[in-house]
């Protein structure tokens, strides 16, 4: 991890150090004896890791003002002239200095830089001013306009500011208030009218957007976490590379989309499995799962029990539920309809099984899906139990702290993998039927009876004699289940780079 | 006060909710038409826009008008300036109603109504066309 004082050229050519959890202090006690060879051969990245940075936000901040210094001095103008510039142009140092130097007016004018700090002055209001936003004519007060002569009065001027800033966010375009205007407000206009609070928001606003302005930075999604995490794989890789970071807080995310570790799904493939769950696409399944159309005014009609002599609510057609034919070839046989074998019903019976065949296929994926979820809470619940209980006996035996710690780490290990677990079963869901997705499951088989097998051992009572039993056990299966997941993760990665999986559905950008 | 020619005011007793009607301008698909429009102003108006919405039996079929009465329209979302009036809100509606070559509703419109929220202003809005 990159830490302490960052020049700005390390954004663009730094050396990323891979690291794991524990890799820092590995790595410098095996400098300590020269065995580094030895170490960064079992430190070596796996297929399914990134390498990325991670700066705290003191960093950041650092490497705008470095930034904007340096084109500064280049081009002659203020820090924060600079910035407003650099803005303007995603942070691209040198396209702004070429076009600068060939249409400064017109950079400047986009950017909303003033150079000549008297236009920017508070006017008094001329003769016979109507302020077009509040229709105040008191002659009393001062306005303001910007080069395109579009004059308000001043405090119309700092609630339209102050709203932009704090209401809408907004900070790099704040036009001018006139309709259809497209005069960008100046850094120094927007300082001299709104309140010191406003102006730090204001200021706030640009530092957030700095990091989104660049391409391969990004926040930390955790709460209260300050750091930015940088990552200089090309956003186009992202189909095939599951960008997989962990912040220094200890947060683990996608790079790409910004949500938690999803590993080994690609972000495309998350976006259309979360937008399958949550829109009502599954209705509309259900719908032609269990229900049919009334042969005559094609209402939806569910059949909740009674016999196969259907008669429609609305239109009052009399059919039978098991052949969709009227009722009147029927005669008697309420239950039992001979007619079931005719071609004309067969093709809507056939549509009817298939979809509910697609539908029991998505419940099963989801089921799992969802289960590793609940599961991984179950697990976090019942170890703050066990945590408690082994804290107790801690206190009245003669273990030690450290011989009671075993069963956090093997709680963590469990976790992860249930949240991988998890991921394989939207992967699968998208896969098509064929060799390799057979080798796939049995990965995700392996991993799937290995977790159980954990998180059985961990519901186990803790006896005090038993203890040291339970622990070898516990840590037995916690290297064991570590590294099936590391299989399934690998696997999965690799075979993304080949392109070896195939699916039934294409998500290629996101 | 004095409306625009076309615009007559229902109710506009107070600065929060007025009611204005609308009527097709001659010569366009809705001529003959009177429609019904509703202004909420919020504590913001004018620096926010305020919430405009065809209310009442006859809601105008547009391509940028839903049949829950949202109106596809930048000027009154990300494109509002607090220069704008009711009165220039009104003109503009005007003038989508006047250049509107075939009545039909929006293509999404079904998908739209169903899952959209009572204020139009929390539809984040695409503005697929600029020529209506």
């Amino acid at each position: 991890m990159s830490s302490g004082s960052m020049s700005e050229d390390e954004f663009v050519d730094s050396d990323y150090d891979d690291f794991e959890e524990e890799s820092d202090i590995e790595y410098e006690q095996a400098e300590d004896i020269g065995f580094s060879d030895m170490i960064s051969e079992k430190h070596r990245k796996k297929a399914y890791e990134v390498d990325f940075t991670v700066f705290p936000l003191s960093d950041i901040l650092a490497a705008q003002a470095s930034a904007s210094n340096h084109v500064a001095n280049i081009l002659g103008v203020t820090q924060d002239q600079a910035a407003a510039l650099l803005r303007s142009f995603k942070w691209n140092k040198e396209r702004l200095v070429e076009r600068y130097m060939d249409h400064a007016q017109e950079i400047l004018d986009q950017a909303g830089v003033v150079l000549d700090d008297v236009q920017t002055r508070l006017l008094k209001r001329p003769r016979g001013f109507v302020c077009m936003i509040c229709f105040d004519d008191s002659s009393a007060g001062p306005a303001l306009g910007l080069r395109c002569g579009h004059v308000f009065c001043q405090p119309c001027y700092e609630h339209y500011l102050t709203q932009k800033i704090v209401e809408e966010g907004e900070c790099r375009r704040i036009l001018c208030p006139e309709s259809g205007c497209d005069v960008v407000v100046d850094e120094q206009t927007i300082k001299k009218v709104v309140q010191a609070p406003v102006m730090s928001k204001y200021r706030q606003l640009q530092d957030r957007a700095y990091v989104a302005d660049l391409d391969n930075l990004r926040w930390c999604p955790a709460p209260n976490c300050e750091n930015a995490v940088e990552c200089r794989l090309p956003h186009s890789s992202f189909a095939t590379i599951v960008p997989t970071v962990q912040c220094s807080c200890g947060y683990k995310f996608c790079f790409g989309c910004g949500l938690g570790d999803h590993q080994p799904a690609p972000c495309g493939l998350v976006k259309m499995w979360q937008k399958k769950c949550a829109d009502d696409s599954e209705t509309a399944n259900w719908i032609s799962a269990h229900t049919k159309e009334c042969g005559k005014c094609q209402s939806t009609i569910e059949k909740n029990g009674g016999c196969n002599h259907m008669t429609c609510r609305k239109c009052k057609y009399e059919f039978c539920w098991v052949c969709m034919g009227p009722w009147s070839e029927h005669g008697t046989s309420w239950y039992n309809c001979n007619r079931f074998e005719e071609s004309s019903s067969t093709d809507a019976r056939d549509q009817q099984a298939k979809s509910r065949a697609s539908l029991e296929r998505y419940l099963h994926y989801y089921n799992r899906f969802a289960n590793h979820e609940h599961s991984a809470k179950l697990d976090r619940d019942l170890y703050m139990k066990t945590e408690k209980k082994m804290e107790e006996m801690q206190r009245t035996s003669d273990l030690s702290w450290i011989e009671v710690q075993f069963l956090k780490k093997a709680v963590d290990v469990l976790t992860s993998c249930r949240m991988t677990l998890r991921w394989t079963y939207a992967f699968a869901f998208y896969l098509a039927r064929n060799n390799m997705t057979e080798l796939f499951e049995d990965n995700q088989r392996d991993l799937e009876v290995a977790v159980e097998a954990l998180s059985e051992l961990l519901e186990k009572p803790i006896e005090r004699e038993k203890i040291a039993e339970l622990r070898a056990q516990v840590l037995d299966k916690t290297v064991y289940v570590g590294s099936r997941r590391e299989v399934v993760l690998e696997d999965t990665a690799k075979g993304l780079a080949e392109g070896r999986w195939e699916f039934f559905v294409d998500f290629g950008k996101i | 006060m004095n409306p625009p020619a076309g615009v007559d005011i229902i109710d506009a007793n107070d600065f929060k909710l007025w009611k204005l009607g609308l009527a097709g301008a001659q010569g366009t698909l809705y001529e003959g038409e009177k429609f019904q429009l509703e202004f909420n102003f919020g504590p913001n108006y004018p620096l926010e826009s305020p919430q405009v919405l065809f209310v009442g039996d006859n809601i105008p079929i547009h391509p940028h008008i839903y049949s829950n009465g949202h109106i596809c329209l930048d000027v009154l979302y990300n494109h509002w300036s607090p220069v704008q009036t009711v009165a220039s809100i009104c003109l503009s509606l005007q003038s989508m109603l006047s250049s509107c070559t075939s009545k039909e509703r929006p293509p999404d419109n079904a998908a739209y109504i169903k899952t959209a929220r009572s204020n139009p202003k929390h539809t984040a809005w695409a503005f697929h066309d600029d020529s209506v």
